[in-house]
Parts: structure tokens; sequence; C-alpha cells
């Protein structure tokens, strides 16, 4: 077998995934001693970290879990913040559809946002790339980030405090996300949705289980395949 | 607060709905042909969701209990801003992880 070049695909997803760390350690940990706190057993704070692997449906659900909430109500207001994993879903699927099962099954159980956006940015930057070269990459990625997650989360249950209290971690998860972002905003059709999509999220900010941000997200979607159709439109109009 | 084989249960159910959230459309609809418009609203899935997502983080930061921060502001302005002029995200994550800690060094 050839040895992987540092350049294939794979190489490439782990070094786009890499700058996550420093978002995916604290988290982790944090979710760790949360759940330590609450009153979870080790092997409980692991299940869901393993089982669930979604950072904020985790908290939510802990934290609705030691309010003693109705379960159901946990249990819905967890998957409501986890809906925008059926969009990624569905924009990952023409780039990945055609790959085999069970590699579509670990790509499922691996998705979150950071796996979802270096995909998908990168995706649209190499049209070329074959399918398997496209799974490499998304493994890539998944690589520096998933593995963190469980051992972080072990890390934060068994040491029992976050470290380190004096850094401003809390915005890491934002400044990551923001860099990810600006290379998106490509056309104005993409800057146009974007805008949509923060003053939404702003203002349907008060909905209950995280729904300001589906309704923000569907419509900022329609509006950049509004804006593209109506770009395209003019240009057919200038050029007979 | 549940425990025990209740508590196993919710994990194991959230587990589940979760990953079929991720599994529906990938999973499902797999190499089958999607319609074009589907596919023009699915290029701005990404550009619609993210930014939605850290507006409200940025806007009412946790860590000041939901008051707008200056040093978050900016850089989260700053990030922004390189991002999107040079796409180079470790450059803009860098950039704004100096801003931040300039400003709350300078202000906090």
């Amino acid at each position: 077998m050839p040895r992987q070049s540092i350049n294939s695909p794979y190489w490439q997803g782990v070094r786009d995934g890499a700058p996550f760390v420093i978002v995916i350690v604290p988290f982790s940990m944090l979710f760790g001693v949360v759940g330590t706190e609450a009153g979870l057993r080790v092997a409980e704070v692991m299940g869901f970290s393993v089982l669930v692997i979604a950072g904020a449906a985790q908290f939510t659900a802990l934290q609705l879990l030691s309010d003693n909430a109705p379960t159901l109500i946990a249990l819905v207001s967890a998957l409501a913040v986890n809906l925008r994993m059926a969009m990624y879903s569905a924009s990952l699927t023409p780039y990945l559809g055609a790959a085999p099962l069970w590699q579509r099954a670990f790509a499922a159980y691996f998705m979150v946002d950071q796996s979802y956006a270096c995909a998908v940015i990168r995706f649209e930057q190499e049209p070329h790339w074959s399918v398997s070269e496209r799974m490499s990459y998304y493994f890539g990625v998944i690589t520096p980030i998933c593995p963190l997650w469980y051992v972080f989360t072990l890390v934060g249950a068994l040491v029992g405090t976050a470290v380190p209290p004096g850094l401003p971690l809390d915005f890491a998860l934002p400044i990551t996300f923001l860099a990810m972002i600006g290379p998106m905003l490509r056309t104005p059709a993409h800057a146009t949705a974007a805008l949509v999509s923060v003053s939404l999220a702003l203002v349907f900010a008060w909905l209950p289980y995280n729904l300001g941000l589906l309704v923000a997200g569907i419509a900022a979607m329609m509006t950049g395949a509004q804006v593209e159709v109506m770009l395209e439109r003019r240009k057919g109009a200038r050029q007979p | 607060m549940i425990e025990g084989a209740a508590l196993w249960l919710f994990i194991a159910v959230l587990g589940i709905g979760t990953f079929g959230l991720r599994f529906v459309f990938l999973g499902l609809v797999g190499d089958r042909a999607l319609p074009a418009w589907l596919l023009r609203h699915l290029r701005y899935t990404a550009v619609a969701v993210l930014p939605g997502l850290v507006a409200p983080l940025v806007v009412w930061p946790a860590a000041t209990g939901g008051a707008l921060d200056a040093p978050r502001m900016a850089a989260a302005l700053v990030t922004l801003t390189l991002g999107y002029a040079f796409r180079n995200v470790i450059l803009a994550i860098a950039a704004g992880a100096v801003t931040l800690f300039a400003g709350l060094a300078l202000l906090g």
C-alpha cells in the first residue's frame, strides 16, 4: 500500500480539523465536570459523550434532567437542539451519498458542527474529488476532534475541575466558527443568507427548544436560493 | 433527577434520535438525485445555520451573564473580517484570540 502523502485528502482533513482542539478540549471537560457534579456516575457521563456525541444537546439534556423537568421534555428539547444535524445531513448528501452504507453510517455518527463545516467548504473548493477522497477528508477532520471529545469528557469527570479557569475559553467556539464563516461568504447570495441567519436568530432567540435557529436557518436557505435565482436571471438578461 | 436504568434508557433514546437526525438524508437518500430547487437551497445550509448559531453567543455572551462585551465583540469582528479578507481560518482564529486577550487585558 502506498504511503499517504501529507497532502492527501485525509491529512488535509486532519489539518483543517486541528484548530478545533481548542474548542473540544475545554467543552468536553466541562461536560465531564458538570455531569459528575449533577450526580452522574462516570460511566453515565461517558454514555452521553459516546452515544450522543453532541455537546449542546448533552448540556441541554443534563440541565433539564437536573432541574427535574419531565423526561419527555428533556428528550424533546435535546433533540430539537440537534435538528440542525438533519439539515447538515441533507447538505452533505450530494457529496457523500454515493459512498457505501457503512461509511455513511459512520459519517452520520461523527457529524458535528465542525466536521460538517470543514467538509462543506472543502467539497465546494475541490469539485474534482472522488467520493472516497471526500470520505477520507471527512474522517481526517474527525480524527483530531471526536476522540478528544471522549478522552476529555473522561478527564473532566475524573478530575472534576475545568481547566484552565482563567482563560476566556467560552469564546473559543464563536471564534472558530466565525473564522470559517468568513471564507463561506463567496457570493452576494451567501452574504445575504448569512445576514438573514444572524438577524432572525437574534429576533427569534426567545423561541423555546432552540427553534429560533431552525427558523433562521430555513429562512436564510430560502433567501440564499432566491438571491441566486435573481442574480442568474439578471445575468441571463444581460447576455442574450 | 432520574438515575439507573431510566437514565440509561434516556441516554440511549437520545443517542438513537440524534443518530437518526444525522443519518436521515445521508443514509436514506444516498445517491438518488435530488431536485434542482432542493440542491439550490442546500448549497446555503452552512452559511444559513452557522452564523445564526454564533450570533447569540457573540451578542449575549454567557461569560458576562449575557451583557454585551466590548472585547468579545471586537474579537468577533476581527475574526470575521480577516476570515473574509484572507480566506485563512488559522490566521483569523489567531487574530481573534489576540484581540480577545488584548481587549480583556485593557478593559477587563
